[in-house]
């Protein structure tokens, strides 16, 4: 009986196994609908049984996510997320844990632990929803926004720079950076199934759109008209061209990038460069995330992946030294230990 | 002065109590001498109490007043439960250290100086404005002029080291004058610098020379009038060792965690005076201690909480400053019904304040410092060792009443040393945590035992537990997001009624005395040893005097106004501006509490207490 018992596969989940049964309150055409529907149907891919995910999040529109997941989950408190996932990554390091974050809440509040979770490299995944605004306050500029953005609290134009996640992301030497976009599924599904596959602190950036206070934030990539011309596909080892026909490609010139056409003054696919998301340098990484319209296209795909061990891989090989190291192996031979008396 | 001492014929002086205090710069290595001198009259068999008194600047300029760090210990015949009022011997190894200890000094003690340190320029520094050893200053004292520094080079010749590291020994010469005057022996410091300084025999060679060469000095001066005996204590029988308040704390939740057979994950930031728990508990990962030097105070408690979240005995510690910092996280897992332990090693404030001055002034902190109706279990220890069992105890009562529970400690608590009966493992009470088990209905995350009203606990990794939680208000049982009045108002007061409940499950306050009476001394956390010693000081000398000492400060015991209601007169007594008298009227508003206070940043001393109280008795 036991060995029949044993034998028994569980059966497979699907995407319905992934969906809580609490009412989804998003606004009506909300990105997020898109991202929630692209993670329950990435995550029966993954192989991982459902008690073994865990998200977290923080506080905004996003972080409601973890509400909507038939999975462990856990709603904290503003900026915090990444801290919170942290613990509970290092207290069980089994557990697929996702961190869900808005711009507002990764950037700003909590833009110290978003850079300290990459620098330690966490074996965590961060999704960041990345729609210019605050959503959840209604309608004041975040740190991503655009400079001059005219928002609630910016009636004459917003004065400050906006902060690129990639970048924050390779300056924090993060080991994983990706970029998605809310109306590509097909992207944000691949993306995150691969995001899961990294060790360490996997940074994915989806640009999302905010239907009420920043409704169409993203137009210049996403609209129609300009998606050909304005989004590049990177994937690893392949070279790096975009356009209706692939006829338009990245080069390398000097020190710069440049948008070349095959076929123009001589430029053949021997010229563009091919894209190699394991080099350890992050200098070509960094120019890629700067890429923006109307000048360059905007990049999508994995830009940076590279092995390095994660934190708890360390964690785990220290605590075996310090055992090797110990004459003790209990708290009674640690209260012994040392300089001890006896009163008789 | 010495001169005239120095005549009669060496005594030896039998006494109760002795109190010692050295004083140097910061790097003349005055908190080792002291530790050194507390170590050995352990072993000898005396009860004592010590107390380090460092500035917050690590090595200020040499010779200024500023960068003076102290080290005092009381040694005793009888049981010592403090450090001590004013030294019976004061060592200064400059004229800063004199400058800023005198005032700890004995009228009619002993001071010993380092002569070669008192030059024109040293003097000037200090800020004398003559010699205070030849302009009649210390003329109310017995002082030993020792040229400490020339004879330990003296003595030193011909040892292959250079200059600075033989100057450096002249700690171990002036320890080595404490050993012969009172009659300790060498032995034990000797092992102990054989073994620090094995890999550099010279160094160790070196030291012990001076300690020698200081025992000798001693002996052959006649300006030491009289060797002081203070016989061994009669202590409870057990075995013992030195700690201090940080290392008990640290290991106290060790203990809890290797009886709840889960791992400690220690979240913190370093901050004075509570680092020293940090450094402890990254010594033992291979006990079940998981730390994380986290990138700021948020981060420390909020990994806790994620710990916690996850399984693990999430728990963080800092001081006034880093629990500010907390307190939205602290309101998170009050919220999310999750078992934290915060420790705050309370210092002076407030902002920055006195980083490594005690007080006890974040009592208000612990119970009220977070948004809307957060109550937490707060619980104080009282000793240095008993920060052992209160760390234990923190951690039991977080996981079997499922909330936050804060720990106060001190300054004074931290740094301070005993001699501690320690426990053997088994002794130790179990605790059991809430648990979830499957039963064949869906898992209802706020479902609670109806005793404790603590929620049933599911972690990830259990399978058919899947849940969500958060900060946003619970529905009752379901724990899903409820916006609904009615339950709002339920859930704060089921939330404060599961705190108030603890009381079901705390030890009844105790009372040293008769338990009614004229006066009741009412203290918390790190003020035992003083309040403790002025009452059996009155009460020997026959006064109607009682002392009921607090560690459980939310909730309080539930005998606490029954006790109270015994005394003519209450008096609180506490390192605040009378935040703890405040606590209890606002609890038992029939009673009077009178308040007694002092904010220097320093404990209470024996003395001012007992005239206190003897007022308070006419």
């Amino acid at each position: 009986m036991a060995e029949v018992a044993e034998k028994e596969e569980k059966p497979k989940l699907t995407k319905k196994d992934f969906a809580s049964d609490q009412l989804v309150r998003w606004c009506p055409g909300c990105g997020d609908y898109s991202i929630l529907s692209a993670m329950t149907g990435a995550l029966p891919q993954l192989d991982i049984p459902k008690e073994d995910i865990v998200f977290v999040s923080g506080i905004g529109c996003a972080a409601r996510f973890p509400y909507y997941m038939n999975t462990y989950g856990f709603h904290t408190i503003h900026g915090r997320g990444p801290a919170v996932a942290t613990g509970v990554k290092l207290a069980n390091p089994k557990l697929s844990v996702w961190e869900i974050q808005g711009d507002g809440d990764a950037l700003a509040i909590g833009g110290n632990h978003f850079i300290h979770a990459l620098r330690r490299n966490i074996d965590i995944n961060i999704l960041l929803f990345n729609n210019e605004i605050y959503g959840l306050t209604k309608g004041q500029y975040s740190p991503t926004s655009p400079t001059g953005l005219v928002t609630k609290s910016t009636p004459y134009g917003a004065l400050e720079r906006p902060f690129h996640a990639g970048e924050l992301v390779l300056g924090a030497q993060g080991t994983y950076y990706s970029r998605t976009i809310d109306t590509n599924p097909k992207l944000m599904t691949e993306i995150f199934v691969k995001a899961a596959q990294h060790v360490g602190t996997s940074m994915v950036e989806i640009l999302q759109n905010c239907v009420i206070f920043n409704d169409d934030a993203h137009g210049a990539v996403t609209d129609r008209a300009n998606r050909d011309d304005f989004q590049l596909h990177i994937e690893h080892g392949q070279p790096m061209l975009f356009g209706k026909e692939k006829q338009k490609g990245l080069r390398l010139n000097g020190l710069k990038l440049e948008v070349v056409t095959l076929g123009e003054n001589g430029v053949t696919e021997k010229d563009i460069l091919v894209h190699d998301a394991h080099e350890p340098d992050s200098t070509l990484h960094m120019m890629l995330v700067r890429l923006h319209p109307p000048e360059f296209p905007i990049v999508l795909g994995v830009i940076r992946d590279v092995t390095l061990p994660a934190y708890s891989e360390k964690m785990e090989e220290e605590v075996k030294r310090s055992g090797e190291k110990s004459k003790y192996t209990c708290m009674d031979d640690l209260l012994n230990s040392g300089e001890t008396w006896e009163v008789k | 002065m010495s001169e005239t001492l120095a005549n009669g014929k060496k005594t030896t002086v039998e006494k109760d109590k002795v109190v010692l205090r050295f004083a140097g710069d910061s790097g003349d290595g005055m908190q080792l001498t002291g530790s050194q001198f507390s170590f050995t009259s352990a072993l000898f068999g005396n009860d004592l109490a010590t107390f380090p008194d460092f500035p917050a600047e690590i090595r200020a300029p040499l010779g200024t007043v500023e960068g003076v760090s102290g080290f005092q210990v009381q040694i005793g015949q009888v049981d010592v439960y403090t450090p001590g009022d004013l030294a019976d011997v004061l060592v200064a190894m400059n004229p800063a250290a004199l400058k800023s200890n005198l005032r700890y000094a004995r009228v009619g003690g002993t001071i010993i100086l380092d002569m070669d340190a008192f030059d024109k320029r040293n003097i000037e520094k200090a800020g004398f404005s003559g010699n205070p050893v030849e302009d009649g200053a210390l003329d109310a004292y017995n002082v030993v002029e020792a040229p400490i520094s020339s004879l330990t080079k003296t003595a030193l010749e011909g040892i292959q080291l250079d200059n600075k590291s033989i100057m450096r020994c002249k700690n171990m010469f002036a320890l080595g004058m404490m050993y012969w005057l009172f009659d300790r022996p060498l032995s034990d410091t000797e092992k102990y610098l054989d073994s620090k300084f094995k890999k550099m025999p010279a160094l160790a060679e070196a030291n012990k020379k001076a300690l020698h060469t200081g025992f000798h000095f001693a002996e052959t001066i006649e300006a030491l009038p009289s060797m002081y005996k203070v016989p061994p204590a009669k202590i409870e029988k057990g075995k013992y060792r030195h700690i201090s308040g940080n290392i008990a704390t640290a290991w106290g939740f060790m203990a809890a965690a290797e009886k709840m057979k889960r791992k400690i994950f220690y979240g913190s930031y370093p901050i004075t005076p509570a680092s020293d728990i940090l450094h402890e508990l990254s010594k033992h990962k291979h006990l079940g201690v998981i730390t994380l030097q986290a990138e700021d105070e948020i981060a420390a408690v909020c990994s806790a909480i994620g710990a916690s979240y996850a399984g693990q005995i999430g728990l963080t510690a800092s001081s006034g400053p880093g629990i500010a910092l907390k307190g939205e996280a602290i309101g998170l897992a009050i919220m999310a019904e999750l078992p934290l332990i915060v420790v705050d090693v309370q210092r002076g404030g407030p902002s920055t304040g006195l980083p490594t001055k005690t007080e006890q002034a974040d009592i208000n902190l612990a119970l009220y410092g977070r948004n809307s109706e957060s109550p937490c279990i707060v619980l104080a220890a009282s000793t240095p060792a008993n920060c052992f069992e209160f760390a234990y105890m923190a951690t039991k009562l977080a996981f079997e009443h499922m909330t936050p529970v804060m720990l106060l400690t001190d300054g004074y608590l931290a740094n301070g040393s005993e001699p501690w009966k320690y426990p053997k493992m088994a002794e130790m009470p179990d605790i059991t945590v809430p648990m979830a088990t499957p039963n064949g209905e869906a898992y209802l995350p706020y479902l609670r035992n109806k005793e404790t009203l603590a929620r049933y606990f599911a972690v990830p990794g259990m399978a058919g537990f899947e849940h969500r939680i958060g900060g946003l208000e619970k529905q009752e049982n379901t724990g899903n997001v409820s916006y609904d009045p009615r339950n709002h108002e339920d859930m704060v007061k089921v939330r404060a009624e599961k705190v108030e409940r603890v009381a079901n499950y705390i030890p009844e306050q105790k009372v040293m005395g008769e338990g009614k009476g004229k006066l009741l001394v009412v203290g918390w956390g790190g003020t035992y040893g003083s309040l403790h010693t002025s009452v059996s000081e009155l009460w020997k000398a026959g006064k109607d005097i009682d002392h009921a000492h607090f560690n459980y400060i939310n909730p309080l015991p539930k005998n606490t106004e029954q006790l109270f209601s015994g005394y003519e007169k209450i008096v609180v007594c506490e390192l605040n501006m009378g935040q703890f008298a405040n606590h209890l009227r606002g609890k038992f508003p029939k009673l009077q509490f009178e308040s007694y206070t002092k904010i220097q940043g320093l404990p209470f001393a024996v003395t001012e207490l007992k005239e206190k109280f003897i007022d308070l008795l006419k």
